[in-house]
């Protein structure tokens, strides 16, 4: 009897694990390459929406293909995160043309806003919507946030963010009802007069800092008592005068009535 | 022997020595005239006391030095940062020192009423013409306590070098560097060197704590002294003449009065300081100098510095490489200036206008100095409109306006609108004057229609109470400069007619329009005619008061004895 040769019994193992090997790679590419093809068509869903969503709402201004107008500025490479800031803030669409976008009830869902986030983004590059790790600020440092928030934010939005004016009718709005996100946002895209503050400028970890500092300014109590408006020595003038010299008034009255 | 009469031993053995006994009855007994509006300055004098006594309790604690220190304190924002020694010193003293922040509050809320109820007590003295012969030089201390207070202020309002402090002093530097040729070398010697420096602080302290308090309470004292001697002016009225004060003497009532008026304020100042926050310095930060904020303002006083310079053109002139900023010089140095010497130097001004070389010591009312009164109301007008261009900014976001739609109208207004505001309230006192004029000539309406017997309907006239004609009689009617004379009688040029005659221009514009007093004689045959027209009317108006028993003046004992009992005391020394 022919003896099988003494490598077969190995071969035939080898084989086999190979047969399998390829079999389960060949599955495997099989199965992420459904998957892949199922994000991209998510995807796709997404930025058609957007497209149909933006051609409704804001192509009037911005034209069909985000390419701008004598309206509005082109959106080609504004990225995401523009879009998301002002829509999410409800500047977008604008209703009137003016000295500055003026901040109106928000007419989007979230949903909507992703889609019409996501077909700008595919136009061309630009800075992406923060991931919420991005925005986690819990463990930033607030001291330093006071102090780039000093720097590099105060002479615009005052000292505790109630905001002020810039030339022509332009300001800088109040900083008290803007999420983390939006925070994050308006520095990476600088809006309008705003400047853009890239992640060389101020790192993330800046970024998140000043998040800090603007949140914690919203909790931070009044120390000494009524803040006026915290806008500084303008109201606190009116104060003395209104409130102050009033009662003073009142009392010498009284007082010069008393006397007989 | 009593305890009591010892005491009576004692007093007497002083007194025989030093004979106070005599000077007491002279000076506590003083009269001294009431109104509401005479304790302005009563005001200000309080707050001074309130701010100095709780500038002590923060002397304890602040610590005058630019040293650089990192905090690490209760303020935990705030953490790790570095910050001047004086800085972190007003922090500790708002957030580790017990009653720190309140007395923060108290002597900062105590410097605004302060130089506010400086500035209500000045307006009344103008408007009153209180600072006429022979009160000139009271006012004029009245002028320097004023810009004591703005400096005082300013300097206190640096002191905790924080964000808003330092961005004053930059300022202060710029009006500085602004004074032609030698403002550089004011500016090294002012602050040790290159601003911000390391000294500044230190001497800021001792001109707050020392230099100026000092110079005030100086400044006070005359003026009190002054006033004591003179006596207070007071209001036209039934027995009040230019050579009595009609009034209540100095004790006890208003001893009484004044130390209970001493405790409102303090009282309204503690409440102000506990309810509503002032300079929250933790919020601004320390200072730095390559930081700014929004809404960086002054203290009120010096917001219509400000103003002016905020509404000021950008201005320049370059003389042999050298540049010369008209843009801060103006607004910062020169309108200042002008406006304290015009203040200092207005009742000799006024004296030398009108011609009036009298003493006063009855006030006039405003309407019956119709010129003086407008030129009031002007100045006050040019001050709002400083006051509003200093806070642009905050007005401009609060308001939705462009800030500089406020900047061009300020730039404008400050021409265009005084000079109106200035004809307004002239034509407003003249009518007044006018509407005097008619009720001494036809009585005050009564509001009650006759109708005589040959069908004619009269209102009926009662006459005027005493006090009512006092108050309006009161008007001093004063001749213009004369026009002067080219050549004298032997025919020979007077050298000085020019000026004088510039001056007698001045004069009758000064009185211009004005509504003379009806003469002794227009006024008796006035009173004839009212009286009888009150006659004529009284039954009707007894009808009319028989059908309405609702009516009727409330007649109230305790007022008219006390009315009997004040005191009156002549001027005559
Ligand atoms: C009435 C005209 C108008 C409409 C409608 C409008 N926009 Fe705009 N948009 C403007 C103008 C003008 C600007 C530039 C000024 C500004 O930022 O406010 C602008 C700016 C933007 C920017 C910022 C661009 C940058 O450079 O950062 C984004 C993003 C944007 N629009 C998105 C939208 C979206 C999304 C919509 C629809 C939901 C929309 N706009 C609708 C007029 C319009
Ligand atoms: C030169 C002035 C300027 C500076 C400096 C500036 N901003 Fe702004 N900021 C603006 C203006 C103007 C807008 C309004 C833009 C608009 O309406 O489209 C704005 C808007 C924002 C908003 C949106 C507010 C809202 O409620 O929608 C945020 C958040 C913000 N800024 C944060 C910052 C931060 C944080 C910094 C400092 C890193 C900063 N800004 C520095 C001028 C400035
Ligand atoms: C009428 C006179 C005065 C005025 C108008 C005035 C005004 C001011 C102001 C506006 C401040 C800033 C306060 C703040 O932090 O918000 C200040 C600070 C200060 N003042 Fe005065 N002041 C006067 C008199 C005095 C006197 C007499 C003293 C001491 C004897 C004094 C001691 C201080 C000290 C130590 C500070 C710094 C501490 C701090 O800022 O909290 N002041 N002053």
């Amino acid at each position: 009897m022919r003896r099988r040769h003494r490598a077969a019994a190995p071969m035939l193992v080898l084989l086999t694990l190979a047969l399998i090997g390829v079999l389960y790679a060949a599955a495997g590419s099989a199965t992420s390459a459904q998957a892949s093809s199922d994000a991209r068509g998510a995807n796709a869903e997404l930025i058609k929406q957007g497209q149909q969503l933006f051609a409704e709402g804001c192509s009037s201004c911005h034209g069909l293909g985000a390419q701008g107008g004598p309206e509005a500025p082109t959106l080609i490479g504004v990225g995401s995160a523009a879009v998301d800031f002002q829509v999410s803030t409800g500047r977008m669409p604008l209703a009137a043309p003016g000295a500055q976008a003026p901040q109106k009830p928000v007419i989007y869902n979230d949903e909507e806003i992703a889609a019409l986030a996501a077909f700008v983004a595919s136009l061309g590059p630009g800075p992406q919507i923060p991931t919420d790790e991005e925005i986690n600020y819990q463990d930033a440092d607030l001291a330093e946030g006071g102090e780039l928030f000093r720097t590099n934010c105060s002479q615009c939005h005052n000292f505790t963010g109630e905001g002020g004016a810039l030339s022509n009718g332009a300001y800088a709005p109040n900083l008290m009802n803007a999420t983390p996100r939006q925070i994050y946002e308006a520095m990476l895209t600088g809006p309008e007069n705003m400047p853009v503050f890239s992640n060389e400028t101020l790192t993330p970890e800046n970024k998140r800092a000043i998040i800090k500092y603007i949140q914690h300014m919203d909790e931070q109590p009044d120390y000494g008592g009524w803040g006026i408006g915290s806008l500084g020595p303008v109201t606190e003038g009116l104060f003395i005068w209104v409130i102050g010299i009033g009662l003073m008034i009142g009392a010498a009255v009284w007082i010069g009535a008393r006397v007989r | 022997m009593s305890v009591m009469n010892k005491l009576g031993e004692q007093a007497e053995f002083l007194d025989d020595r030093l004979t106070v006994a005599n000077w007491g009855k002279r000076n506590l007994r003083k009269v001294f005239p009431e109104h509401w509006t005479f304790m302005f300055g009563e005001m200000a004098l309080y707050s001074f006391i309130i701010v100095l006594l709780s500038g002590i309790y923060l002397t304890l604690w602040f610590k005058p030095s630019m040293n650089e220190v990192v905090y690490n304190g209760t303020y935990t924002p705030l953490n790790g940062i570095e910050m001047s020694e004086a800085y972190k010193s007003t922090l500790d003293i708002s957030f580790d020192v017990r009653g720190g922040l309140l007395m923060r509050q108290i002597h900062h809320w105590g410097a605004m009423l302060f130089i506010a109820s400086m500035t209500i007590h000045m307006m009344r003295v103008f408007f009153t013409g209180a600072f006429r012969k022979p009160r000139e030089i009271n006012w004029t201390i009245g002028v320097l306590l004023l810009t004591m207070g703005f400096v005082e202020g300013f300097a206190g309002y640096s002191l905790p070098d924080d964000l808003l402090s330092g961005t004053g002093l930059r300022i202060a530097e710029g009006i500085m560097l602004s004074i032609p040729v030698v403002g550089t070398y004011i500016s090294f010697f002012a602050f040790g060197g290159e601003f911000p420096g390391d000294e500044f602080i230190s001497r800021l302290y001792g001109i707050h704590i020392l230099l100026i308090p000092g110079i005030i309470l100086g400044l006070i004292t005359a003026h009190m002294l002054i006033v004591w001697y003179q006596k207070h002016t007071q209001y036209p009225g039934k027995g009040k003449t230019n050579d009595n004060v009609v009034g209540y003497p100095f004790m006890p009532v208003y001893m009484a009065k004044a130390g209970g008026f001493f405790f409102i304020v303090f009282g309204i100042t503690v409440f102000l300081s506990g309810v509503a926050t002032i300079n929250p310095i933790w919020s601004y930060g320390p200072y730095m100098p390559d930081q700014i904020t929004a809404g960086s303002q002054p203290d009120w006083y010096m917001g219509w510095l400000e103003g002016a310079l905020r509404a000021m053109p950008n201005w320049e002139t370059v003389i042999a490489g050298h540049t010369i900023s008209w843009n801060v010089f103006i607004p910062g140095a020169i309108v200042l200036g002008v406006i304290i010497q015009l203040m200092i130097i207005y009742p000799w001004l006024e004296a030398k206008v009108t011609g009036d070389k009298r003493e006063h010591h009855l006030l006039d009312r405003p309407r019956n100095a119709p010129t003086r009164t407008a030129i009031g109301a002007m100045s006050l007008s040019f001050y709002m409109l400083l006051l509003i261009g200093g806070g642009n900014d905050v007005i401009g976001t609060q308001f939705d306006i462009s800030i500089n739609a406020i900047t061009w109208f300020i730039r404008i207004g400050i021409i265009v609108i005084p000079p109106i505001v200035f004809v307004i309230t002239k034509r407003i006192c003249l009518s007044l004057q006018r509407a005097d004029r008619e009720k001494l000539m036809h009585g005050r309406e009564t509001g009650t229609i006759m109708r005589l017997p040959h069908g004619e309907f009269i209102e009926v006239h009662a006459p005027l109470s005493e006090n009512e004609k006092a108050v309006i009689l009161s008007k001093t009617d004063i001749t213009p400069l004369p026009w002067p004379e080219k050549t004298d009688a032997d025919g020979v040029r007077d050298p000085s007619y020019k000026k004088d005659h510039r001056w007698a221009r001045l004069s009758h514009w000064w009185y211009t329009d004005n509504i003379a007093k009806p003469t002794a004689a227009e006024l008796a045959t006035a009173e004839e005619h009212i009286r009888h027209s009150a006659a004529e009317g009284a039954p009707i108006i007894a009808h009319r008061a028989s059908l309405e028993p609702e009516g009727g003046v409330l007649h109230d004992p305790a007022a008219a004895a006390a009315e009997a009992e004040e005191g009156k005391e002549p001027v005559g020394k």
